[in-house]
């Protein structure tokens, strides 16, 4: 038999054996590539559910821990501090003038949290930096005084049991778009439980289909 | 088992279907879509409580109540403020860009002193005892009197600091630059005696006559002018305008009557001698005539008949006559004096003979008409201890009536018999006609210190500048002034506090005083500026504590006038512009450029017109009819006797032939890259011509000759 028979013959076996699925011996390819498929998917899936969500916020702690329910408990209400101005503005974060109106520059209590307010903040007349959880982007015009004196609603609706809480929770920022983790909600998915989950444009459109019958126009809004 | 091309394939399959059921793409995808709507690099102001704080605008003698919107105490805009008695709610665009001079790239940061020829900071007791020093000095020689000081306005309690220390110093060459303001006293002065001044009922006047006033072009108080303006269809007035070229105000104008530039008060003087051929004056107020009426009477019928006027002034003799007429019979008539914004150079003999009109028509101290006061004198300040140095400086005799005078004075001489100069809020060397001259003399004067909050062309040949808070970060009087038919004062006060390491005006004053001792700082013994305004507008306070403002004069004053005609009836000397060329050169105020301190904001010139300034290029308007051989937008040298200046044509029917337009305003060279650099600055090509009656530079214009670049 010649070297070129030879080959032709054996050339012709080979493609017989490998295309037979049932020959473990030269299933190399395939097996591998099932072997590489599920890994790359493992590492792929779970990056995207565990690491993404970690890689896309950055986390910030507030400047000191701020406890909600001691102040509900002294003050009385949400709007002891956060409060409607005149001219129906919302005031948002308390100022430090507002703070003063029972702190001093001696702390109240034995807590380091307090200290650093004292010190760091009152003493050296400083506002204090707070992150703000459920900031808005610049481009959104968002009155309170119309959703909670003209519609009645009370602050946990959006806001949830933030007046229940005893510690400050990390602020977590999209590193793309600079939002409050809060805006998408905790759920890396979208999904909400509350209504306090998730605080997007559909968020407010829903709600207001359902309470006006129209989801309201963009300008609105986006003035 | 060997890796091949199936297992990369796995692998990217693996890769692909891992993420697409991950929330990876749906969240990204979400994100960058914001992202591409709100860029994080765009700067997003700050959220907070809005508040309002009323004060007064100082940038020009419109002093307008103006209403500062603060976000968390940020000044974030500047509005016209409702119900003030000068501007009612109204604002100009300068008003309303202040906020930027808070932040102007020229902005003087600290106390500056020049050590050769660069700029160094000094803190503010250096700067302020290097200059005790050197005034301390001319005390100790005895020679008080070789200080001058040269101020914005001779207004307000800043202004009467200024004066305050001259006095105790011992020096009487206290001068101020050339405004409207002064310009009506010196009219009134001539006229009405000292101590007068002319304000105009433009709110109810029914017979407007403006000899080139630029009513809607920064004349006067501009926003109080532009309502006058705007409010006149209403009440069935005319406006007429005489002026060389169709300006905003003259195309605003029931009738534009082009007249050739610098003619302007042998016109008024030809309709004054219509008034009286006809017998058209008021016979009850010619009682208060005096001076040589019947002289000024001969005088016009002898050297101002219409026909002779009207080649004169290229106002058709049959026009001269009926506006005339129309103007006596009209129930309130106002005629107005002061071209563009009748600031710098103008004329003491065509206010004169334009206010003659109003004298002659009798509409004086009536509603519609032409107010003739006192000064408004709300501020009682002591009168200055002196010691027998300053008694003696004071009996010097003053150098010169006005700042060209004295430049001129010293370019003559061979050293400066000025020692140290102080110049306030002012810029002399770019505001006034041929300003390289002015600076040759300034730089003969060995120390000169500037109070000034930017580095402009005066700061910049000082030895020391004391850097001054803005309009918006000091507490200041502003009373009204420029024409204005009232008398109001306004209580500036910071709406901010000082962004960089300036000082209230007064509170340097003060300052200085108190370093000299002696009877300087007995004369000086306030805390500060706010306890030295307390006391010295102790009548008005309450007002201006309480309401921001206090009127002074209302409605209208009730004293009889008398009226002098000596001066005119002299038939003092028209002023001719200087040189021997073709065409008439003339200035142009426009309203979106400032002309004296402070230069125009970024958001100002950004109004201009590129007709006017197309990038570093500007433009002069010129009649096609005389611009043979030139091509619109072309390139042309202008030459005058003061300089030449490389600029574009802007070819134009509204303009008289033979006249040359130019703006006011431009050719700052200055460090401000929204400013300074662009044109030519017109005063550069302008020879000024004293006028004799008023000391004064009148050089409304030059001859200009034109060729192609």
């Amino acid at each position: 038999m010649s070297e070129i028979e030879n080959k032709t013959e054996h050339g012709s076996m080979d493609g017989a054996t490998a295309c037979a699925a049932g020959d473990p011996k030269n299933d190399t390819g395939l097996g591998l590539g099932v072997i590489f498929f599920i890994v790359a998917f493992l590492i792929c899936f779970l990056s995207g559910w565990l690491l993404f969500p970690k890689l896309l916020y950055s986390k910030h702690e507030q400047p000191f821990n701020f406890d909600h329910v001691l102040h509900v408990e002294e003050a009385g209400s949400c709007d002891a501090c956060h409060f409607l101005r005149e001219d129906g503005t919302f005031s948002g974060i308390p100022k430090m003038v507002s703070c003063l109106e029972c702190h001093t520059d001696e702390p109240m209590g034995d807590t380091p949290d307090e200290l650093i307010f004292a010190r760091e903040y009152v003493a050296k007349e400083r506002e204090v930096p707070w992150f703000v959880y459920a900031k808005q982007p610049d481009c959104v015009f968002f009155s309170h005084a119309a959703h909670i004196n003209a519609a009645g609603m009370d602050c946990k609706t959006c806001h949830g049991p933030i007046g229940e809480t005893r510690t400050s929770r990390p602020y977590e920022e999209n590193r793309l778009t600079g939002y409050s983790r809060d805006i998408w909600g905790k759920n890396i998915w979208g999904i909400k439980k509350n209504s306090w989950d998730r605080m997007k444009m559909n968020d407010c459109a829903k709600c207001h289909e359902q309470e006006t019958g129209h989801k309201g126009y963009c300008f609105q809004c986006h003035k | 088992m060997k890796v091949d091309r199936r297992s990369f394939l796995g692998l990217g399959l693996g890769a692909v279907a891992g993420i697409a059921i991950s929330p990876v793409g749906a969240k990204l995808t979400d994100d960058l879509s914001i992202w591409t709507q709100n860029w994080p690099w765009t700067p997003v102001p700050p959220d907070g409580e809005i508040t309002y704080d009323h004060s007064v605008c100082s940038l020009c003698p419109g002093t307008c109540g103006i209403t500062v919107r603060k976000i968390d105490g940020r000044p974030v805009k500047v509005e016209g403020r409702d119900t003030y008695p000068v501007n009612n709610g109204g604002a100009c665009l300068h008003g309303i860009a202040g906020l930027q001079y808070l932040y102007d790239p020229s902005r003087v940061r600290t106390p500056l002193r020049k050590i050769n020829t660069r700029f160094v900071p000094v803190s503010w007791e250096d700067a302020l005892s290097l200059v005790a020093d050197r005034l301390g000095e001319l005390r100790e020689k005895q020679t008080p009197e070789a200080l001058a000081c040269i101020t914005d306005t001779d207004q307000g309690s800043v202004a009467g600091l200024f004066k305050h220390f001259m006095a105790a110093f011992g020096s009487p060459n206290l001068l101020t630059m050339p405004d409207l303001e002064s310009w009506l006293a010196k009219a009134a002065e001539t006229l009405h005696g000292s101590g007068h001044t002319l304000g105009f009922d433009l709110d109810h006047a029914d017979f407007v006559l403006s000899f080139g006033a630029g009513l809607i072009d920064g004349w006067g108080s501009p926003v109080a002018c532009f309502k006058a303006v705007a409010g006149r269809k209403q009440r069935d007035a005319k406006l007429i305008q005489f002026e060389p070229r169709l300006s905003n105000t003259a195309a605003a104008a029931d009738k534009w009557i082009p007249v050739n530039p610098g003619t302007e008060a042998d016109l008024a003087l030809a309709m004054c001698g219509v008034l009286l051929r006809e017998n058209l004056f008021e016979p009850e107020f010619a009682d208060g005539f005096k001076g040589g009426f019947m002289r000024f009477n001969a005088m016009v019928q002898e050297k101002y008949p219409v026909e002779a006027v009207a080649d004169l002034t290229g106002v058709p003799a049959v026009i001269i006559e009926e506006t005339a007429i129309a103007f006596a019979k009209a129930k309130m008539p106002v005629a107005l004096p002061g071209k563009g914004r009748g600031d710098g150079a103008q004329s003491l003999k065509e206010f004169a003979a334009v206010h003659t009109l109003n004298c002659l028509v009798g509409n004086i101290n009536k509603k519609g008409g032409t107010f003739v006061r006192q000064n408004t004198d709300y501020l009682d300040f002591p009168y200055p201890v002196q010691d027998a140095v300053a008694r003696k400086g004071m009996a010097a005799p003053r150098q010169a009536a006005s700042v060209q005078e004295l430049t001129a004075r010293i370019n003559q001489s061979g050293e400066s018999e000025l020692k140290v100069l102080m110049v306030y809020n002012a810029n002399p060397c770019y505001s006034l006609n041929d300003p390289s001259s002015i600076r040759t003399a300034f730089e003969k004067i060995p120390f000169k210190v500037c109070f000034s909050s930017f580095m402009d062309e005066t700061a910049m040949v000082s030895d020391v500048i004391l850097p001054i808070s803005t309009f918006l970060e000091r507490m200041e009087d502003v009373p009204s002034k420029a024409g204005f038919a009232g008398s109001v004062v306004g209580l500036a006060k910071p709406v901010v506090n000082p962004v960089f390491d300036t000082r209230s005006p007064g509170d340097a004053v003060i300052q200085i005083a108190r370093a000299l001792g002696g009877t300087l700082s007995q004369s000086f013994g306030w805390r500060n500026y706010e306890a030295c305004l307390e006391e010295v507008a102790a009548g008005i306070w309450d007002d201006l504590i309480r309401q921001g403002y206090a009127v002074l004069l209302n409605p209208f004053p009730a004293e009889p006038v008398t009226t002098d005609f000596a001066f005119l009836a002299e038939n003092p000397e028209t002023i001719q512009p200087a040189g021997e060329y073709e065409f008439t050169l003339i200035p142009i105020d426009n309203i979106g450029i400032t002309t004296t301190v402070p230069a125009s904001s970024p958001f100002a010139i950004k109004t201009v017109s590129d007709r006017i300034i197309k990038g570093q290029d500007m433009f002069v308007e010129i009649n096609p009819q005389t611009a043979s051989g030139l091509k619109d937008g072309g390139f042309v040298t202008l030459t005058t006797p003061a300089g030449s200046a490389r600029v574009r044509v802007d070819f134009n029917d509204g303009i008289m032939p033979g006249v040359i337009g130019m703006v006011k305003g431009l050719g700052h060279r200055f460090d401000n890259k929204y400013v300074a650099g662009k044109g030519v600055n017109v005063n550069d090509l302008i020879s000024p011509v004293i006028e004799p009656g008023s000391g004064t530079d009148a050089a409304f214009g030059v001859k200009a000759g034109i060729s192609r670049a």
